[in-house]
């Protein structure tokens, strides 16, 4: 391929919101009221929409007529780019809207970023996510503060949650083969810049919310490099089940 | 209030509706009527919030983005009009945890065809095609009835149900018009589909209760044979143009009647299912029941948060 490095890097940002699309998917009908049920089921339709354009553009891209479904759903478990943050499982409320603050303020940063983006598409793109993201950002910090800053039980079951996920948190920061080729030609983010901007939003919102900031300074890393966690194969086995058990049919 | 004055404010509340006035919540009205709106309003929001669950089933397995994205937003528009119903519900007198109570202990009902599996893709089809079909069938004449909130809810709700419903047939077309196992897949669901959804439209003329009283509420404006009749003489040539087969050896056109005759329906699984022992009926109640429960604490959490805000802005305010 003749851009295989803007090929992934734009892999690695569509598998983010795939993968965290197909979570907050798994949630429709279960939410704890209807109005955060709509809400989940919003965030997860934003975020696959969000995928379909970036995939569009990969396969115009890979130029051997391979489609946006080709792209998600039928690439090997390794091949898959998100950073563990975004698959690990919707354990109980407070997970979720863990899982989904931490990623939305990386998002939310990252988009900002990718606006200004030499590659015109990719910062179409980003102008468009980031209306939807900046809604999921505030709808998840929302929730962090509800649950932290609620009773006894709902402080300690997110407090939980933030201290499980945090681990996950490095690995936003890290670059790829993919991101440097990128950064260096003026189209990717540089996302080392955002880390500590990143920090200090979370663990002020964490404040506010009465909540601890974890201290931690063991952090897991891999899905960048397609190295997941052992959820990831049983999301993929739903996510993939009609193009495996029916190739080559259109739907 | 005396007997007489009931009879008059009732013999005015019958007058306004045969001139096609909307009732008001704030207006009076007869506890009869109210109970019976509370009783159909809910039952269709809960059916709504139960019809979330056989969709969501496959929300993770659709077999491409595009229908993921179309199914996601489909569920979504059914939980907006659970939520306009509750709405509209609360208006007589009645909050939204009544009646998730009254979903849960089993108190009210909702559409039995709720209760039936989805297996596979082509369900989701099915589903959009005939159920949502038939919904717009029973609805449609609602969007005129008597009770202001209703009437209004309801003219939204058939807008998003008849894109539902064209949606659901273009997934049946394109499985019908697809490889022989796709095309297999769509007649399979159309079979196990078919029956259950002649019963949305109610038990025959001659057992259905409420019917009398419904018309002169303008609840109904015509009986569950003739919508029946109605979902029939529209479905059946829409199975003809994608070559798939209803599954009713009886089918015939009528060439006097100007419609289709068709064979006997299954009434003891209809109140099998009604009575709450269909293939789904518990798991239904189960996953609804389950998500309320294992969500009471971010209820709790929300009403304490809530609580605290409020008393932080009283402080600041002395």
């Amino acid at each position: 391929m003749k851009n295989e490095n803007l090929y992934n890097y734009i892999l690695g940002i569509a598998d983010n919101s795939l993968i965290l699309g197909q979570r907050m998917g798994e949630l429709c009908g279960h939410g704890p009221s209807l109005e955060t049920d709509i809400a989940c089921t919003n965030i997860s339709l934003d975020l696959f929409g969000q995928v379909r354009s970036y995939f569009q553009y990969a396969g115009k891209i890979a130029g051997d007529g391979r489609t946006e479904d080709d792209i998600a759903m039928l690439r090997k478990e390794r091949e898959y780019k998100n950073v563990l943050l975004v698959e690990q499982p919707n354990t109980n409320f407070a997970y979720t809207i863990g899982r989904q603050f931490l990623f939305d303020v990386y998002h939310l940063a990252f988009l900002a970023e990718l606006q200004k983006s030499s590659d015109l598409t990719l910062s179409a793109i980003a102008n468009k996510c980031i209306k939807e993201v900046s809604y999921h950002e505030r709808f998840s910090s929302d929730w962090v503060k509800r649950l932290g800053d609620g009773t006894e039980e709902s402080n300690q079951k997110m407090q939980d949650a933030i201290n499980d996920l945090w681990t996950y948190t490095d690995e936003l920061f890290h670059l790829t083969e993919a991101d440097k080729a990128t950064v260096a030609e003026g189209i990717g983010v540089d996302v080392t810049k955002l880390k500590d901007n990143y920090y200090k939003s979370v663990s002020n919102l964490l404040t506010e919310a009465r909540l601890q900031t974890p201290e931690s300074k063991w952090f897991q890393k891999g899905g960048k490099q397609g190295v997941h966690t052992e959820h990831l194969g049983y999301l993929l086995s739903d996510l993939q089940y009609m193009q495996r058990t029916y190739p080559n049919m259109e739907w | 209030m005396s007997e007489e004055q009931i009879k008059s404010l009732e013999k005015q509340f019958d007058e306004r509706i045969a001139r096609d006035e909307k009732i008001e919540p704030k207006d009076w009205m007869p506890e009869k009527y109210r109970q019976t709106h509370i009783r159909q309003m809910s039952q269709h929001a809960h059916s709504e919030i139960v019809g979330m669950l056989p969709e969501g089933n496959w929300i993770t397995r659709a077999p491409s983005l595009r229908r993921k994205v179309a199914l996601l937003a489909k569920v979504q528009d059914e939980a907006g009009h659970g939520l306009y119903l509750y709405s509209a519900t609360e208006t007589l007198g009645i909050s939204r945890d009544e009646l998730y109570e009254q979903l849960h202990t089993g108190k009210a009902k909702y559409s039995s065809i709720f209760n039936y599996p989805t297996l596979t893709w082509a369900d989701m089809g099915a589903i959009g095609w005939l159920v949502d079909g038939a919904a717009i069938i029973n609805q449609v004449p609602l969007c005129n009835t008597s009770y202001g909130p209703y009437a209004r809810a309801m003219i939204r709700v058939c807008k998003e149900e008849s894109f539902h419903q064209r949606q659901g047939y273009e997934i049946m077309i394109k499985l019908a018009n697809g490889t022989p196992e796709q095309k297999e897949m769509a007649q399979d669901a159309l079979n196990r589909w078919w029956w259950p959804s002649l019963m949305m439209l109610g038990p025959t003329d001659d057992k259905s209760v409420h019917t009398a009283q419904s018309m002169k509420w303008k609840l109904k404006r015509k009986t569950n044979d003739e919508l029946r009749q109605q979902f029939i003489d529209q479905t059946v040539p829409q199975a003809d143009l994608i070559g798939l087969t209803i599954p009713d050896p009886d089918l015939k056109w009528n060439e006097e009647r100007q419609s289709y005759d068709f064979g006997e329906i299954d009434w003891d699984e209809f109140w099998q299912v009604v009575k709450g022992h269909g293939p789904m009926n518990k798991e239904r109640m189960k996953a609804r029941v389950g998500a309320w429960e294992r969500g009471e604490w971010v209820r709790d959490a929300a009403m304490a948060h809530a609580e605290k805000k409020r008393q932080r802005k009283e402080k600041q305010a002395v």
